[in-house]
């Protein structure tokens, strides 16, 4: 691990002033960050501690928002009466993430950061574009079971490991920051990740300097949510397909609406808008639901030993609306 | 005299281990210790070019750095011994770079991460050769070895297994592959050097400790007196500590040379490729069989890895030689030699893995024959051991199939896959055979009589975890009728009496037979009235004749019972339930513990655990706990493990067998059949994992 220095944040505005030291990095629950720096895949100058700003609540706005502080840890997350009510999909996807020792070290906005799980990255001794732009990515040619079949490029196919964040692009989150060259902003989680392309190392459409100090949940949409994980292990373990569904039907069991995010899959976490809009008005049934998992899969490329996501993926798609069609059948 | 031994007491150092008392090697205190770190090869194969210490050494802090070019002069490695684990050990000694991750350099520095971060600055240039890596590729590197790491042949032949095969009812022929495995220990390798006048301690992680002391005092050319070994406490073992490494080998060498202590642990990334591995392997089995199940044939041949840097010849079919009667029999191990890390023991090397695919063919046996697979073993349990025509010293596989069949509720089981569907989940039950050679070793034990009521134990053994320590102060306590509290046990010190440490199953037996011996001298010696106080026996124990003319295993069957997710592939193990003849157990309580271990790991092998080898580097890509998977709580719901009153008294003065590893042996296969009869997927390579599920799915 390289020296570094160390100051601890005592407000939100200090914290961003501090940001503009050469190497600063924010450090929260430190889960991800502290592996990476004892490989030194991360090298930070200078950390910033947040971990003790007021960025703690979850509070309802008159809007009807829940406002989930930056620094709320995942375990609070998916406790909260009102995630749990409102969000369950939501709730299901924190629990599903980690361990509950990490849960209750980690938090919401360091997992929307947290970084990829592929094994050329945490590797320094192997080419990674993603770590040294330019260099090549061992991945594609390597052992690539847990990478991405949707969003890569010939630089990257890193999964986005987070089962939050995939929850999170259903339920059309957005994320309220300080700093950066405007001082803050409110960004739609569908705009804050950035597919790798030929820039991987740039994961995030944040802003040197810019923190995260909320999510904001709109009122969940109408219709039954769930979100499905499936993974080598009953537990502590990366998805390697998950799916979080929304499913809303009329009296005739007919698709009203639907909202279909997945995880595991992609080089971010993933929403499959066409596969959404194919299902509304279709007769709700294992017709409608295959071919959500068909279009939510259809740009889909497997590298070799990730090709199993793909059939898998369609599966866990038409199952998951399934449960929830029966789910709301029964009431 | 009160029965002590075999009674499932609690172990004597749980609440030392579990309020932080008990010190293990990295742990130990010391005065102003300073800290090693390790650099490692990033190539395979070839030689050091050049390399830059500079950065490095004009780090803060750090106080040595050594490469191949100033580390000092240590003994030469030679590559056979009659105790491999004594062999020297050099570290630093060449330019030549014989597998990914090997030592290159070593940095002490006053902290950890200064050791740490220079240890990363140093710049090594290769002169990279083209290694071979491949297992089922390796051409002339494949050989077929004379024997195997424990010396018995590589090969054996009785009658014409193709004949049979031509002639047979029906007939299996299936190609079964396993993984590259690591250990992952809790504890990593780590070792704390002491140096005081002219004498050396090393407190290190090691399984044996006779062994190690040797290996270290021989490479610093050391006399063997002014080296002591203390490993008092081991954070698991698993057979990856039974050869010391250069944890051990460089902080000695660098508490010498700085005369302060010095510590140094591998990283858990590191302990991939420094330490030894469980070597991928390719295995047929052939069985051909009379339509009443008879079976006429049995085939088991291997190809698994072994290393150009030191050779392994894991014994994966030695076991089959003894299983189930034949007339015809063929077994082979053959290995490919590979610029990879050096494989080595794993709990039960050779059955863990070898069973994985004869208990698998069984089973394929089975579904072809329309017969029952427990029934199928039954007709085919041999008289004596069927090649070497020697009576079995006990056996009673048939008792632990059929009380197992009746515990587990095996009449319920449906033989047609995919027949039991409770909602989302195909429902299957699995069964298998366990079988594990029993061995002994040359022990020697030491008890003193500290007062009228109180004794102390002194033997150069270690507990790995596996209550050597409990088991021991029972033996003391039942011999000399005095309560276990009021017996010490002391082990893992090098000047303590002679004892094959921890592995293979032999320790309990032997030492536990040796300080059998000391305590009824002793005992014998108190009774005529002699001492009490400071009274002292040694005891011994060494395989006997017994060894040869019987052939000795422990025994047992494994039942499993896992849900298969009808559209995932996802496979959950629901319960399991082992039994087992082991001989006299001799703490119920810590035998338990050995066996579900060991079950656990197997459903490991069979559904989790692969070290993955990336083929254009040689090197292994899961090197941290986040993606080397083993089995969390929330995967093993119900174990259990029984075990059958025996007395094995062929096997030591004891009765009992080893338990460590024969809970592994055949639990993967258990669950593997089980994954079949849920939804009908044969999965012959290992392990089973959801992508290799899902095209059997409709």
């Amino acid at each position: 691990m390289k020296a570094f220095t160390f100051e601890r944040a005592t407000d939100v505005d200090a914290a961003v002033a501090s940001s503009a030291k050469p190497g600063a990095r924010f450090i929260a629950g430190g889960t991800n960050l502290l592996d990476l720096m004892k490989v030194e895949v991360e090298k930070p100058a200078h950390l910033i501690d947040i971990s003790r700003l007021p960025l703690r609540d979850i509070a309802e706005t008159p809007e009807g928002d829940l406002t989930v502080g930056a620094l709320v840890s995942n375990t609070d997350l998916a406790a909260h009466p009102k995630v749990r009510e409102r969000y369950p999909m939501l709730a299901r996807a924190v629990v599903n993430g980690a361990s509950a020792q990490l849960r209750n070290q980690a938090t919401t906005g360091g997992n929307l950061l947290q970084r990829t799980r592929c094994p050329y990255f945490y590797d320094v001794a192997k080419s990674c574009n993603k770590r040294t732009p330019g260099a090549g990515c061992s991945a594609l040619q390597g052992i690539n079971r847990m990478t991405a079949v949707l969003g890569g490029s010939d630089a990257c196919i890193a999964a986005h490991p987070s089962d939050m964040a995939v929850a999170l692009m259903a339920l059309e989150a957005t994320i309220e920051t300080k700093g950066g060259s405007k001082g803050g902003r409110k960004i739609a989680i569908a705009d804050f990740y950035r597919l790798p392309g030929d820039t991987p190392h740039r994961e995030t459409n944040l802003e040197p300097g810019e923190l995260i100090v909320s999510v904001a949940l709109p009122p969940p949409p109408a219709g039954q949510q769930t979100y499905r994980k499936v993974r080598d292990r009953a537990s502590y373990a990366f998805a390697l397909v998950s799916v979080a569904a929304i499913l809303d039907l009329d009296a005739d069991k007919r698709v009203r609406g639907a909202r279909l995010a997945l995880g595991g899959v992609g080089t971010m976490p993933w929403r499959a808008l066409d596969a959404e809009k194919g299902m509304v008005g279709a007769e709700a049934g294992d017709k409608a639901f295959a071919a959500a998992g068909a279009v939510a899969m259809a740009g889909a490329r497997g590298r070799g030993g990730n090709d199993f996501k793909i059939p898998l993926a369609k599966r866990v798609v038409a199952r998951t609306f399934a449960g929830l069609a029966t789910s709301i059948s029964k009431g | 005299m009160a029965t002590v031994i075999g009674m499932p007491i609690d172990r004597i150092d749980g609440p030392a281990k579990v309020t932080g008392k008990a010190i293990y090697a990295a742990d130990v205190g010391a005065d102003k210790p300073v800290f090693g770190a390790i650099a490692t090869a990033t190539i395979a194969y070839g030689s050091i070019k050049s390399i830059d210490a500079s950065e490095a050494r004009r780090q803060p802090g750090v106080l040595l750095v050594w490469t191949h070019e100033n580390a000092p002069a240590q003994a030469p490695w030679v590559p056979k011994a009659e105790d491999p684990f004594a062999r020297p050990k050099p570290q630093l000694d060449s330019k030549k770079i014989q597998y990914y991750g090997q030592p290159v350099a070593l940095v002490v520095a006053t902290t950890f991460e200064a050791a740490r971060e220079a240890a990363a600055l140093i710049d090594v240039t290769y002169e990279k050769g083209e290694g071979v890596f491949d297992l089922e590729n390796a051409g002339k590197d494949t050989k077929t070895p004379k024997q195997d790491n424990v010396g018995k042949p590589a090969a054996s032949k009785v009658g014409d297994v193709d004949m049979a095969m031509r002639t047979g009812f029906v007939s299996v022929d299936e190609t079964y592959k396993t993984p590259y495995q690591n250990h992952n220990q809790m504890e990593p390798h780590a070792s704390t050097a002491i140096w005081d006048g002219d004498k050396l301690t090393v407190h290190c992680a090691v399984q044996l400790v006779e062994s190690a002391h040797a290996c270290i005092a021989t490479t610093l050319k050391l006399p063997p007196e002014k080296v002591e070994i203390v490993a008092e406490f081991i954070g698991g073992g698993f057979g990856g500590k039974l050869p010391v490494y250069g944890d051990a080998i460089l902080a000695g060498l660098a508490a010498r040379e700085l005369k302060r202590p010095v510590r140094v642990v591998l990283t858990r990334q590191q302990m991939a490729h420094v330490t030894t591995h469980r070597g991928a392997s390719v295995q047929r089995v052939r069985l051909a069989a009379q339509r009443d199940g008879t079976l006429t044939a049995i085939a088991h041949e291997s190809l698994a890895q072994t290393a150009r840097a030191d050779d392994f010849v894991e014994p994966i079919v030695a076991s089959t030689r003894s299983l189930y009667a034949a007339p015809n029999r063929f077994t082979q191990q053959r290995t490919a030699v590979l610029d990879l890390p050096i494989p080595g023991s794993m709990r039960a090397p050779g059955e863990a893995i070898g069973l994985l695919a004869l208990e698998q063919a069984i089973d394929e046996l089975a579904v072809k024959l329309d017969m029952d697979p427990i029934a199928l073993r039954l007709k085919n349990e041999p008289k004596d051991d069927p090649e070497k025509h020697i009576p079995f010293s006990t056996r009673n596989l048939v008792a632990c199939l059929q009380q197992g069949a009746d515990r587990f509720g095996w009449n319920k089981r449906n033989p047609k896959p995919g027949a039991n569907r409770q909602g989302q989940w195909l429902v299957g039950m699995g069964v298998a055979a366990a079988i594990r050679g029993n061995f002994l070793r040359k022990a020697e034990a030491k008890v003193t009589m500290t007062s009228a009521k109180t004794a102390t134990v002194e033997m150069d053994m270690t507990d790995i975890g596996t209550g050597s320590y409990t088991i021991f102060a029972q033996i003391a306590a039942e011999t000399l009728d005095i309560p276990v509290e009021a017996v010490t046990v002391k082990l893992g010190h090098s000047s303590y009496p002679d004892t094959p440490g921890s592995g293979g199953s032999f320790g309990a037996s032997s030492c536990g037979a040796a300080l059998l011996d000391a305590c009824q001298k002793l005992k014998a010696r108190l009774d005529k009235g002699e001492g009490p106080q400071g009274l002292t026996a040694m005891g011994k124990a060494a395989p006997g004749d017994d060894y040869k003319k019987y052939a000795q295993f422990a025994y047992g069957a494994h039942f499993a019972e896992v849900g298969v997710d009808a559209d995932t592939g996802e496979v959950r193990l629901r319960r399991m339930l082992g039994v087992f003849d082991a001989g006299r157990i001799l703490n119920a309580k810590t035998a338990r513990s050995q066996l579900i271990g060991g079950m656990i790991w197997g459903v490991s092998s069979a559904l989790y655990e692969e070290q993955p080898l990336d083929l254009r580097f040689g090197s292994f890509m899961s090197v941290d706990l986040a993606n080397y998977h083993v089995p969390v709580h929330a995967d093993i719901p119900s174990v259990e493990a029984a075990t059958l009153k025996e007395f094995d008294r062929h096997a030591n003065a004891l009765g009992s067998k080893g338990v460590g590893e024969l809970g592994i042996c055949g639990a993967g296969a258990a669950v593997a059949n089980a994954v079949y009869n849920a939804c009908g997927a044969r999965v012959r390579e290992y392990p089973i994992t959801v992508d290799k599920i899902l095209p059997a799915l409709s």
